[in-house]
């Protein structure tokens, strides 16, 4: 790396003392790159793997790679933690302003510890660290936003991320996220609750700075070629025009989009909610995360009436995207866009993972159906499929509900299912709530072994996608999800958002690591990508994660995917394929 | 040959412009750039974009007690790095916001009028006219 390189810097926080300090690490940045490489080993220095992750103990970890701020759509950053849902290895990203943020305010990475006694928000303006008095903005009702209120108080507008938790995050949800620039958000696996457990409300950081190239004339020509390559090219398109929810009819038309909790393969009135009914009806407005052309973030324009005022209307803008729709939409039966905003507008208020909270509905309709759990468990509330007003009014009890119901939802799909019953229509991988790809093996044995029980550790949609064209051998499934995830800790470690994945080949990726006086071919890239990958099996291993437990949910094999009916036979075998692979490296 | 903003609605905030005056600062990053973006009061209302719009008459060099910022031809004004002693007056007094401000150097960071902000920009938010 080079050597006046900023990114070496890791600013420390301790809540509980009140204090930081910086520490420089070019032996984890030169060997693990940054994003999730450098965050994983931060990870094992700074968290016993037996730590309970609500406590001080457990660490929360941002870093960000030697890409971000140089090259476009590098544009992530990744947090790493213990999960408080899984237990487990907690890792997420997230885009808006964050990445460059951390890197323009001079650090490859943060490392927050402790817990604060009354509750703050830090600060981090360039070389200074703030610790504010948030006692104000916990527990704001509607109508107030801790978003605004921080914006008025803080400098580097225009530059800076303001991540913060809403009322899921101060009551600890397991899967409340971390919303930063309103509509990105660090949602899966309860960061939101890692920050609640520390009292910690919200993080601003902002900077500025120039970074070092080797070659200024190199830089100049590569850079611009990426840029037209992203803003043009037709690998790009998909992203530009429709966003991610133009995979709503292609995927329903191939049956790979989860109807009803996965309890049938009737999709009516899906156009709908289609991306192409979305952007017709409701598209207001594109932006974009810092440093990315593409602008893939799709905000609906919401209007709705006050009804107890005629001639009074507000207008409310809400970010959608396919795992939005597949989640508050499809899974619950709703079919028309208006019930699905209303929906992500509670999910947004309230500061939950939209993917967590559609699952755990989608459950608890059937479960309901089935007598597993009755009315006066939820408190009079009867949860029906496409009856977005009573979802609404659920997931405001997951959050501020009393009874012990509601309590226990907040725990997470594993530990109810586990509690009241209903397991195997309980579609979680890993204790972690199923993505929105019904599409086959790869898609379900990849939720199920990736080290964070993603859709995003392997994509195996598109394993899928290939396997519905010419069928795949047990031993190509386990090679593609495996060599797929291993491909993608380097991307995650630059940190490339991984919409970028097919402009940034290996190739792509050396030459530009190479202007920052990295000297990695494409075989050594390939090599730290399983160094990481291996790295990250190692804590979860530790943290109990055991890979001959490991069990796909039983409902998957009884509805149709985009492949037919899964072989629950094939599946154990890429199984075991995946497992001697993953444990020949361990 | 100045920038104009066409229509600030269209722009996504990406940022990619200024990130594109920084390379016609010869640089990597924000430290050396000028023009500015920020959300209208949070990112659903949209964003504004600040850019010098090369003035005839250019307030900014009024303001400058060293004579460090010499009016260019067709708008604009050149910044004599040598004669700058860092006072910060320019910045104040262009109304636009579209004076950037190098901590580095604590100089102000001054339009060349390069268009390469536009030239960047996939939206066509900017538009660099020939005059």
């Amino acid at each position: 790396m080079i050597k006046e390189d900023t990114l070496r810097k890791i600013l420390y926080i301790d809540l509980s003392k009140k204090k930081f300090w910086i520490e420089e690490r070019e032996d984890l940045f030169s060997q693990f790159l940054g994003g999730t490489g450098v965050a994983i080993k931060l990870l094992q220095e700074n968290c016993n793997a037996q730590v309970d992750p609500l406590s001080p103990d457990n660490p929360i970890i941002f870093a960000v790679g030697p890409l971000n701020g140089v090259f476009p759509i590098a544009s992530k950053t990744v947090a790493m933690f213990k999960s408080p849902h899984t237990g487990n290895l907690g890792e997420s990203h997230a885009g808006g302003r964050s990445a460059i943020a951390l890197r323009m305010a001079g650090y490859g990475a943060i490392v927050i510890k402790g817990k604060s006694l009354k509750p703050l928000y830090i600060s981090i303006h360039g070389d200074k660290v703030y610790f504010r008095d948030a006692t104000t903005l916990w527990g704001l009702e509607e109508g107030v936003s801790t978003g605004a209120l921080i914006r008025r108080q803080e400098t580097g507008a225009g530059l800076r991320t303001i991540m913060r938790i809403g009322p899921a995050g101060e009551k600890k949800i397991t899967y409340a996220s971390v919303t930063l620039e309103t509509y990105r958000h660090f949602g899966r696996l309860g960061l939101g609750a890692v920050f609640g457990s520390k009292n910690l409300k919200a993080l601003v950081v902002s900077g500025k700075r120039d970074l070092k190239v080797i070659d200024f004339k190199r830089y100049r020509e590569y850079y611009l070629n990426l840029l037209k390559q992203l803003a043009e090219s037709d690998k790009m398109k998909k992203y530009h025009e429709l966003g991610t929810p133009a995979n709503v009819m292609p995927l329903s038309v191939s049956r790979g989009i989860p109807i009803k909790n996965l309890s049938t393969d009737f999709t009516e009135g899906i156009e709908n909610i289609s991306g192409e009914a979305f952007a017709e009806k409701h598209l207001g407005r594109r932006i974009a995360c810092s440093h990315c052309p593409v602008a893939c973030i799709h905000l609906a324009a919401f209007r709705k009436p006050y009804e107890d005022e005629p001639y009074f209307y507000r207008t409310v803008y809400l970010s959608y995207d396919y795992e939005l729709i597949y989640a508050l939409g499809t899974m619950l039966g709703i079919s028309n866009a208006e019930g699905v905003l209303r929906l992500i507008e509670v999910v947004e208020e309230m500061g939950l993972d939209a993917i967590s909270t559609g699952v755990i509905l989608a459950w608890c309709t059937e479960a309901f159906e089935k007598g597993i759990i009755n009315e006066k468990m939820t408190e009079g509330i009867i949860p029906q499929w496409g009856n977005a007003e009573a979802y609404s009014e659920f997931i405001k009890k997951i959050v501020f509900g009393k009874g012990e119901f509601f309590e226990d939802l907040g725990k997470g799909l594993d530990y109810v299912s586990s509690k009241y019953g209903g397991k195997d229509f309980a579609l979680t991988y890993g204790k972690n709530e199923m993505p929105g790809y019904h599409t086959g093996y790869g898609a379900h044995i990849g939720y199920l072994f990736g080290a964070r029980h993603s859709h995003l550790d392997s994509a195996g949609y598109a394993i899928d996608k290939e396997a519905m064209i010419k069928p795949l051998t047990e031993q190509q499934y386990a090679e593609k999800i495996f060599n797929e995830e291993c491909w993608r800790q380097i991307l995650s470690s630059l940190v490339i958002c991984f919409f970028g994945r097919e402009i940034y080949t290996p190739s792509v990726v050396s030459e530009c690591l190479s202007l920052l006086d990295y000297n990695l071919n494409e075989e050594a890239l390939m090599e730290i990508g399983r160094r990481i990958y291996i790295e990250k099996y190692r804590f979860k291993i530790k943290c109990g994660f055991d890979m001959e437990n490991m069990q796909l949910p039983q409902r998957i094999f009884e509805t149709s995917s985009s492949l037919g009916h899964l072989n629950e036979d094939f599946a154990k075998k890429i199984i075991i394929n995946l497992k001697e692979k993953i444990q020949s490296l361990l | 040959m100045p920038v104009f903003v066409k229509d600030a609605n269209k722009c996504v905030g990406c940022l990619v412009c200024i990130f594109a005056c920084g390379r016609a600062h010869l640089a990597v990053g924000l430290e050396s750039s000028c023009i500015k973006v920020r959300s209208q009061g949070g990112i659903s209302r949209g964003f504004s974009v600040f850019v010098c719009r090369g003035c005839e008459d250019p307030p900014c060099a009024r303001a400058c007690p060293e004579n460090a910022l010499v009016v260019r031809k067709g708008g604009g004004v050149l910044l004599k790095e040598d004669l700058c002693t860092g006072c910060g007056h320019c910045v104040k007094a262009c109304i636009l916001d579209a004076i950037g401000w190098n901590n580095n150097k604590n100089k102000p960071v001054i339009c060349i009028q390069c268009g390469e902000c536009a030239k960047s920009c996939h939206y066509k938010v900017l538009e660099h006219r020939k005059t």
